[in-house]
């Protein structure tokens, strides 16, 4: 289970996240929409402490941690929950000097100290299940986008984390190379796997989420299962964003 | 054989003596002192706290701003009178090391800044320390991208060694200049050193592509890593 209780972010003067209070429970998945600048990466990246919320606390698992204006964190405490963490970012962000199955063993080799054989057939099993055994020796800049965000994902599960936290996976992708990402993350919602996704895919969030919370200006508007939320959402507000993304979707899609 | 070409047969073993004791050491150790001297100091302008940050850039500044001659001679004529006595050869070793940090870690801020944000990130999101994130995903990145700037620092080096003839060190210009001064045969004599001194530049640049071809290897940078 993974609980956000009263997180608050402010870059100088602008408040980006006010008052978060979310609860997202153990093999769910949620995905967070609303308009751009609403706060979704900001709070993704909250969760994994890329970014240091102001005020609040976060609990993943038996993990916990509270942050107050002026506090430090130490790298202790960011390592910890950091760890129960795997993050697919909207560019993928591979790491280009290295191979795909050496971008899945990294971590694993250099993070958590694994030996070499161990890392590599783990980091094998993980490219089988997204579907790129076939390249593993693969350099990044070889793949297509939507291949290397296969491996961004295999990357992300390798230490087996707690929660993934997808920062708009198919966005810098085409339709088509889309579909393959959210196939492989619906197969991973089936599993089990906790997921927190930012997105504007109706597709892909209609497809596999739980939970759908609308996020605006640094607000929840509003939280509720994806069925409820996409067809008939209690806030005003919320249907007027659905109606336009869905406007969106089918404009290109025509 | 005509008479120019007898006297650079003959002056060749102790040009090249002095090119392999004293030209060729002086500018790898500089060098490889220098990338470490620069490598630190572009690290504390990027990274350190405001008085490191000030401590390098006054470094850059007082190296950059002045001849590298005149920062012999105050190595090596100038400090004795401080005190400080230092042999011609490690004067030399200690002033163009000095000069390629500060030249070096322009160029090394450049390459670290020129890796995408994005790659910090990701490396930070697999659990990774600053030092893990900068040495196994920042730095090597940077590498493939300082590999062209850096030869040009390294091959200038390998000619501004011959500044070194001026605070006395024996090496290939100087020897030349001894030469000359018992022959009484400049043209030939300097030619001969400008050959040889575009010899190692030469060997250099063909370095320069190899390290290229294999950093080339894999492929180019990612798309979305722009």
């Amino acid at each position: 289970m993974i609980e956000l209780s009263h997180i608050e972010k402010r870059f100088g003067d602008a408040v980006i996240l006010r008052d978060i209070n979310l609860l997202l429970p153990e093999r769910s998945v949620t995905a967070l929409i609303g308009p751009s600048g609403g706060g979704k990466s900001t709070l993704l990246r909250c969760i994994n402490l890329l970014e240091i919320p102001q005020a609040g606390r976060l609990r993943i698992g038996d993990e916990s941690i509270d942050f107050a204006e002026g506090r430090k964190i130490g790298w202790k405490d960011i390592r910890r929950i950091r760890l129960q963490t795997g993050m697919v970012f909207q560019n993928f962000q591979l790491f280009p000097h290295r191979t795909a199955i050496q971008n899945v063993m990294e971590g694993l080799v250099t993070v958590l100290g694994w030996p070499e054989a161990k890392a590599r057939a783990r980091a094998m099993e993980l490219l089988e299940k997204v579907d790129l055994a076939h390249k593993a020796d693969a350099w990044p800049a070889s793949l297509s986008g939507g291949q290397q965000q296969r491996v961004a994902i295999a990357r992300a599960l390798a230490p087996s984390p707690r929660v993934l936290l997808c920062d708009e996976p198919t966005s810098a992708l085409d339709p088509e190379l889309s579909q393959e990402v959210v196939d492989v993350l619906s197969a991973l919602a089936r599993e089990g796997t906790t997921m927190v996704m930012a997105t504007h895919d109706i597709r892909l969030a209609s497809r596999i989420a739980d939970q759908v919370v609308f996020l605006e200006a640094g607000r929840v508007v509003e939280t509720g299962r994806g069925a409820d939320i996409f067809s008939h959402a209690a806030e005003e507000r919320t249907r007027r964003f659905v109606a336009s993304i869905h406007a969106a979707g089918g404009a290109s899609a025509g | 054989m005509p008479h120019w070409l007898q006297l650079m047969i003959d002056s060749l073993p102790t040009l090249l003596l002095a090119g392999l004791t004293f030209t060729i050491p002086l500018t790898l150790i500089s060098f490889v002192l220098g990338l470490a001297l620069g490598l630190v100091t572009a690290i504390a302008r990027l990274f350190g706290p405001a008085p490191l940050v000030a401590v390098a850039r006054f470094y850059v500044w007082i190296i950059r701003g002045t001849p590298l001659l005149v920062q012999l001679f105050v190595i090596f004529y100038g400090l004795p009178s401080i005190g400080i006595l230092l042999d011609a050869f490690p004067a030399a070793l200690i002033g163009f090391t000095l000069n390629i940090g500060a030249y070096s870690s322009e160029i090394i801020r450049a390459v670290i800044s020129s890796v995408p944000r994005g790659q910090w990130e990701a490396a930070y999101s697999i659990g990774m320390t600053w030092r893990q994130a900068m040495t196994r995903t920042i730095l090597p990145q940077a590498a493939r991208v300082a590999v062209p700037p850096l030869s040009n620092t390294f091959i200038s080096l390998v000619k501004d060694t011959s500044l070194a003839a001026a605070i006395t060190v024996p090496e290939l210009f100087q020897s030349a200049q001894r030469i000359v001064a018992t022959t009484y045969e400049p043209l030939i004599l300097y030619i001969e050193a400008a050959l040889i001194y575009l010899a190692m530049s030469s060997v250099l640049s063909a370095l320069q592509v190899r390290l290229e071809a294999r950093f080339a290897r894999y492929g180019g940078m990612l798309e979305a890593n722009r």
